[in-house]
């Protein structure tokens, strides 16, 4: 008999006070318990992080790699977005 | 190396089926170095090579805990007792992390565990052979760590992004039980005669299987241009071999025990080695080493006695879920 599946969470960990959590890994857990147990064990065991978040991976929707061009393509004829389009005479200093 | 029995099936009705542009533009993609992420398109055989290379890296790992979690209760030191622990609980760590890695590309964990019990998946020869001495442990940690190190540093560049990324957590880690490997020899080649004997002993024993981690020569390895052409491979089995023995030869000379080859001499840059058994190579791989069958027969029993685990975890977690939503 086919082992059955289990559900997979994705962990995200804080490293450090000030960071943000991020992307560790996932693994497989019955229930969020188990997740939080699994994910300390699997992902810091030396000393990796202060805080973990489990997230059901199937709660995440992601964007199609196919639509990258829609997506992401138009930011980059906006280069006015960037402080380094605008001049700014030299005596003014940093700004 | 934990891969070495990628059998390679004819893949050409496939690729007259993949459109020549996507196949174009994905080898520029490889050859301009982009990392491949897992909802990318990719070739069919690239995705099932790597779910091969992948799934017998996890299952290498797992298996792997078996020859050392031998000598855990008879650690001689409680040092020495916690080191191992948490090495061995390292190479649980790692074969999870490649588990996830090969799920990325569309199989579940649970398939590729079935596999590995039903006798359908290999794992490397290596961990075939017996560990009968506390040595074992040192020479483990030193040379099939080593030689693993070895084979995992490239792959931490390998165009695949979910695999790269898994081997940079396991190189991290494998230094350590590399370095506590090293430890333990160098205990033992200081120790009296006895000790010293079995230092010598265990690296007799485990010099050649180490060696033949790096798969077939090239002149026989099949499957090593598509991986080579792919970037999952960086390397040929040869290259890192001869990497293995250049940076291994010193370290056996440092602990004053002889390498078991005669014909091991220093040439063109380069320590040579003498021939390797490959008919021993094919016979571990085939299922007939020392350790097969109880390697197999543990996980089995392993996987059976969890059995009644994973049904309570899972009829508690649908419990819980049917009361929050009652």
């Amino acid at each position: 008999m086919p082992t059955p599946n289990t559900p997979i969470w994705e962990v995200f960990i804080r490293s450090r006070n000030g960071l943000s959590h991020r992307h560790a890994g996932s693994l497989h857990a019955a229930d969020a318990t188990l997740a939080l147990q699994a994910a300390r064990d699997l992902y810091t065991r030396r000393g990796e992080g202060l805080s973990l978040w489990v997230v059901p991976s199937s709660a995440i929707i992601a964007s199609d790699p196919q639509d990258k061009g829609m997506m992401f393509e138009p930011t980059a004829s906006k280069i006015y977005r960037h402080p380094t389009f605008y001049e700014v005479p030299e005596e003014v200093g940093h700004m | 190396m934990y891969t070495q029995a990628l059998n390679q099936r004819s893949d050409g009705e496939e690729r007259s089926l993949e459109d020549a542009d996507d196949l174009a533009r994905f080898q520029a993609r490889i050859d301009a170095e982009e990392r491949i992420e897992a909802n990318d398109w990719m070739p069919a055989a690239y995705r099932r090579t790597l779910i091969r290379q992948i799934s017998q890296h996890a299952h290498s790992e797992i298996v792997g805990m078996l020859p050392e979690g031998n000598w855990i209760t008879r650690a001689p030191s409680l040092r020495r007792k916690a080191a191992l622990l948490a090495k061995v609980q390292d190479e649980c760590g790692h074969g999870l992390y490649l588990y996830a890695a090969a799920e990325t590309l569309g199989t579940s964990r649970e398939e590729l565990v079935d596999q590995l019990l039903a006798g359908r998946a290999k794992y490397s020869s290596i961990f075939n052979y017996p560990t009968l001495t506390w040595a074992d442990m040192g020479t483990i940690g030193w040379l099939v760590d080593g030689a693993a190190i070895m084979n995992q540093i490239p792959l931490c560049r390998c165009s695949f992004g979910p695999y790269a990324r898994a081997m940079v957590r396991v190189c991290k880690e494998e230094s350590f039980h590399q370095r506590q490997g090293y430890e333990i020899m160098l205990t033992l080649a200081r120790g009296n005669e006895a000790q010293k004997a079995m230092a010598q002993d265990a690296l007799d024993r485990w010099w050649w299987p180490c060696l033949m981690m790096f798969g077939p020569p090239d002149t026989v390895s099949q499957h090593s241009d598509a991986s080579m052409k792919w970037k999952i491979k960086r390397f040929s089995n040869d290259e890192l071999r001869q990497k293995f023995i250049d940076a291994t030869v010193p370290q056996a000379q440092y602990l004053g025990l002889t390498l078991p080859d005669p014909e091991l001499r220093f040439e063109d840059g380069h320590w040579q080695h003498g021939p390797i058994d490959w008919d021993e190579f094919t016979r571990v791989i085939a299922g007939n080493g020392a350790c097969n069958r109880d390697r197999m027969t543990a996980r089995r029993r392993a996987h059976a006695e969890g059995e009644w685990v994973r049904e309570a975890a899972s009829a508690f977690a649908a419990k819980r879920a049917q009361r929050a939503a009652a």
